[in-house]
């Protein structure tokens, strides 16, 4: 965490995101988050659990260095980090890996085979 | 990791768990900073001087035994790690660099390039790992309870984050490296799970805590403008081989006015340095965001280039240019000096538990040298690796399934009690760290500390929101992380309240002075149900 930044202006962005398991049928929720310049999307998705749904499920880690790759998903259709991905002014659509087993909304099968239980 | 691989060369089978991916949680991943040992290559020098100043820095309460293993082992981790394909940083002749950090009387800091330490070393020890054939890997399961039985650790319970099962796993001896607890505070440098998991089983299980009320904040991290991608400590290998002025809010130097020597170059220890930020700040003399400048504009372009290279452009991505405009820094827990309480072996005093790295405490003190963490975390997981194989070789688990009805009947109830009425878990988390901050932050008086052992009583009884769902449910593992998070900021409460007295990172306002009396370390262990100090 790097600590509070000053809010410079009450903007305003949507966040459409990819809910549910592996069969359930397709849904998006959309999430109306503060904006601020430089945000991640991490930081909007990490404020979506905080204040509307805290059953929103993605992986992070070290939440801000991009040092645990551990959270890896679709942002706007490409693969991105959520902590190095900039929110852009007019949000996001942020999605699961889609090339790995989904488990729950923005979190898909990332662990190596052989350190499964 | 380290212990792991170390136990596996006893010959015992290994199961490393880890609730996140082995391997890319915790502290180590994170450290961008150094790896302090007396290996000589930069300079003469000596375990016993790194002794000395490891000693001298901890304010006279190391555990001098814990300390010796940690400077007198120390180069022969950084050499296995260099055979196994670390790649620290190399100078002339191809001897190892190192840098001189704050409280080192030498050139005693090895790292990795650029601002690599920690992924370096995390990478070199899963690779390794990866190949012990005496060593299974499990990610995403989160240990509950550390099940005890005749006085001995012979095993787990734990949940299976991603299935949400339960899983009881026996063993002949339990190692905890789960790594420290800053996550207990707002302002942190850590892994988002470092919430003092490690200290609350260790509580449970019987074992005691030593020195919790010593937690380092680091003096400069990151506090402006927004920076991503980057771990907010990492100014401090800048100001290794940069220097940096730090200034308050009117571009003054000021760490003169605390008896510190700044002037430009890196010489004050942590907790001056961030007794020095907080007051300035205090005092009306802070940053637009509440900390203070670090400035290198004086430091040429092409100097922070030939330093830095590609971090550089990291940094310009973010919009900062450090030849431009001084950035912002203050404050932020950064580490834990106090933790379980160990022997030479890091055997704990219930029989078969052992700890390693952060989660150990004692060797550093009041206050721990930069460039130590690492060490220890390399040193500590080596020995309690090689004792818990050792010990558990030709054994078997005293594994008992009444011992662990207790720890699964809790589980259970957490796991399968779904209320979508009360507080999300995840908010009740970022209570608790404000109310640590504020009130059991860098400077602590009796009534703050009250206050907040009341807090976290109101917490602890507030009902926590987890939807239903079975999969990867974030609120649960919230919800299980915050009772960890409470039993471990009880135990820092309770040992700060108990020290009245200022000393290192510990300052009472209301005991501004160090007494003499109290040149000894507290305690703290499960009395029944109760959290309780002793000294």
């Amino acid at each position: 965490m790097s600590g509070t930044t000053a809010r410079t202006s009450h903007a305003t962005t949507e966040l459409r995101v990819r809910r549910g398991g592996s069969g359930d049928p397709e849904r998006y929720d959309m999430y109306r988050v503060p904006y601020e310049e430089g945000m991640s999307v991490l930081d909007a998705l990490v404020w979506v659990r905080a204040h509307v749904d805290s059953s929103l499920a993605f992986r992070y880690g070290c939440v801000n260095a991009n040092a645990c790759k551990t959270c890896m998903a679709l942002v706007d259709g490409q693969v991105a980090y959520l902590c190095t991905a900039r929110l852009a002014p007019e949000g996001a659509q942020v999605e699961p890996l889609p090339k790995r087993p989904l488990i729950r909304d923005l979190v898909t099968d990332t662990v190596p085979d052989d350190e499964k239980l | 990791m380290y212990a792991a691989i170390a136990a596996a060369r006893q010959d015992a089978s290994v199961l490393l768990l880890d609730k996140s991916l082995v391997g890319r949680g915790g502290a180590t991943i994170m450290a961008q900073m150094t790896v302090a040992a007396a290996i000589g290559h930069e300079e003469r020098d000596h375990w016993a001087d790194h002794l000395d100043d490891t000693l001298a820095a901890g304010r006279e309460l190391c555990d001098e035994k814990l300390a010796r293993l940690l400077c007198e082992n120390g180069p022969a981790r950084i050499f296995e790690m260099d055979r196994w394909g670390a790649h620290w940083a190399r100078g002339a002749g191809g001897r190892i660099r190192q840098v001189q950090a704050p409280g080192h009387g030498r050139a005693r800091c090895c790292y990795v390039d650029f601002l690599n330490t920690g992924p370096g070393v995390a990478g070199t020890l899963r690779r390794q790992v990866s190949t012990m054939s005496g060593v299974r890997r499990v990610s995403n399961v989160t240990v509950t309870d550390v099940v005890v039985h005749d006085g001995r650790a012979v095993g787990a319970v734990g949940l299976d984050v991603v299935t949400g099962d339960i899983v009881t796993l026996a063993a002949e001896a339990v190692i905890l490296a789960a790594g420290g607890l800053t996550k207990i505070f707002r302002r942190n440098s850590a892994s988002t799970n470092m919430g003092g998991e490690a200290y609350a089983l260790a509580l449970r299980a019987g074992a005691d805590l030593i020195d919790m009320e010593f937690v380092q904040f680091f003096p400069i991290a990151h506090l402006a403008p927004r920076l991503v991608g980057m771990d907010p400590i990492m100014w401090d290998p800048f100001r290794y081989k940069l220097g940096g002025r730090l200034l308050n809010g009117d571009f003054e130097e000021f760490m003169h006015r605390y008896g510190g020597q700044d002037s430009g170059k890196y010489t004050t220890v942590r907790d001056q340095a961030s007794y020095a930020i907080l007051k300035e700040v205090e005092s009306g003399r802070g940053s637009p965001h509440g900390g203070v400048y670090l400035d290198f504009r004086h430091v040429p372009d092409a100097t922070l280039r030939d330093a830095f290279g590609p971090v550089i452009d990291r940094l310009a991505t973010n919009g900062i240019d450090l030849t431009q405009t001084p950035v912002e820094v203050a404050p932020t827990a950064h580490y834990h000096m106090g933790g379980i309480r160990v022997d030479q072996r890091m055997e704990t005093r219930v029989a078969g538990l052992y700890a390693a790295g952060e989660a150990v405490g004692g060797a550093n003190g009041a206050n721990r040298l930069s460039g130590n963490a690492i060490t220890e975390a390399l040193v500590f997981g080596e020995c309690a690796g090689r004792a818990a194989g050792a010990a558990a070789a030709g054994t078997s688990s005293g594994w008992n399934d009444a011992a662990a009805e207790d720890a699964v009947a809790r589980l259970r109830c957490a796991a399968e009690t779904f209320s979508d009425d009360g507080v999300p878990a995840n908010v009740l988390q970022r209570r608790l760290q404000d109310l640590m901050w504020e009130d059991v932050g860098p400077f602590r008086t009796g009534d703050q500390l009250r206050r907040a052992l009341d807090g976290i009583g109101e917490i602890r009884e507030t009902p926590a929101t987890v939807h239903a769902g079975g999969g990867y449910n974030l609120d649960l593992q919230d919800r299980l992380e915050l009772h960890a998070m409470l039993a471990t900021a009880e135990a820092v409460t309770r040992a700060a309240l108990g020290r009245a007295e200022s000393r290192g990172a510990h300052q009472r306002l209301d005991f501004p002075e160090s007494d003499s009396g109290l040149v000894r370390n507290q305690v703290i262990e499960m009395k029944g149900e109760e959290v309780a100090a002793r000294w």
